[in-house]
């Protein structure tokens, strides 16, 4: 056997209002054709575990791209400038569902695209995830990774940035989900989780979902004590079978 | 967590950034997902200058521990300090 090969660079997007932004993209370099994913990043920022996760969808055949949600906040370094967008309050949810549409486009336009492409995100990137596949026609399947916020106990936690609960959307979502969540997780918690279970199911959704023991928040993140390398690697396994189930051309 | 809560304190002095020493006005502090910290959580403290932009920060990521310890030695020293500088001069 061999590896596949691939290569990676950062890239020109246009983004929301057609914003041109910058978005890390692998994809294989052999020839063919290759589903694409759509992978956002969590709260903190654009960072090097991010960049891990895009080369580790080229490395299984998919051209992925991570677009960075903060560029308009830049110059900077994406630590400093996720520190700033922080301070200012985040990112506008209406912004960011027009950056990851942006980024389907991109992946569309790329002429070894097999005109499939999902996304998959972490944390605040999971819910932005659920987010744009409730209000985006143009993505085929999702992966919310312990999406924290995708119901919104206080409802002081929403804002003109943040106006709606995505669970309030999910009557609009179109396509397969897989949610994978860690038990011990605090945001989402287990019962958040059994309540979006719960809506999924009344509203006959096509989902799936995984529930991890001795897992957290974000134990896939190896650059974290948070990793938990067993039901990562089984959480992998479910996301690629997920991705080959319903992104091939 | 990923949280957008964050505690502003207003401060006055300086701190050495990217750029050299510049003046700051504010302490963003938040406790969360690190950036750099291989930590799950950590206390991160942002020093910014609010009233130029806060184009530039000094950040730290210290873990919940050690930024106890970190705020019980500021008041220790602040404690020292004062009661050492408010003694009349030998």
């Amino acid at each position: 056997m061999s590896y596949e090969g691939l290569a990676a660079e950062t890239v020109a997007f246009r983004g929301h209002n057609g914003d041109q932004g910058e978005a890390y993209y692998a994809q294989p370099t052999r020839a063919g054709k290759f589903p694409g994913v759509v992978v956002i990043h969590h709260l903190p920022g654009w960072d090097e575990w991010i960049t891990e996760v895009v080369r580790k969808f080229a490395h299984h055949g998919y051209a992925a791209i991570s677009p960075h949600l903060y560029f308009r906040d830049g110059p900077g370094s994406p630590d400093d400038v996720g520190a700033r967008v922080r301070a200012a309050g985040g990112v506008p949810d209406e912004q960011v569902v027009g950056d990851a549409k942006g980024a389907t486009a991109f992946l569309r336009a790329q002429a070894n695209s097999n005109g499939k492409v999902g996304a998959i995100g972490f944390c605040s990137g999971g819910r932005h995830a659920y987010l744009a596949a409730c209000r985006l026609p143009e993505i085929d399947a999702v992966v919310d990774c312990w999406g924290g916020n995708v119901i919104v106990d206080d409802q002081a936690l929403l804002n003109a940035k943040r106006p709606v609960a995505p669970i309030d959307l999910t009557d609009q979502l179109r396509v397969p989900l897989l949610g994978l969540f860690g038990n011990d997780d605090e945001n989402p918690n287990a019962d958040q989780v059994n309540r979006t279970e719960a809506v999924l199911k009344r509203l006959g959704k096509n989902y799936e979902f995984h529930r991890y023991d001795k897992a957290g928040h974000a134990f896939f993140n190896t650059a974290r004590a948070a990793y938990r390398p067993e039901q990562a690697a089984d959480g992998w396994s479910k996301v690629f079978a997920f991705y080959r189930k319903h992104l091939a051309a | 967590m990923c949280s957008y809560i964050v505690e502003k304190a207003q401060v006055s002095g300086s701190a050495k950034g990217p750029s050299g020493w510049m003046r700051i006005d504010t302490a963003n502090v938040y406790f969360d997902h690190p950036y750099h910290a291989p930590l799950d959580h950590a206390l991160a403290i942002d020093f910014v200058c609010a009233a130029d932009g806060a184009r530039e920060r000094v950040a730290v990521e210290l873990s919940a521990a050690s930024a106890r310890e970190l705020v019980a030695k500021i008041m220790v020293a602040l404690a020292i300090g004062e009661n050492a500088h408010a003694k009349p001069a030998a």
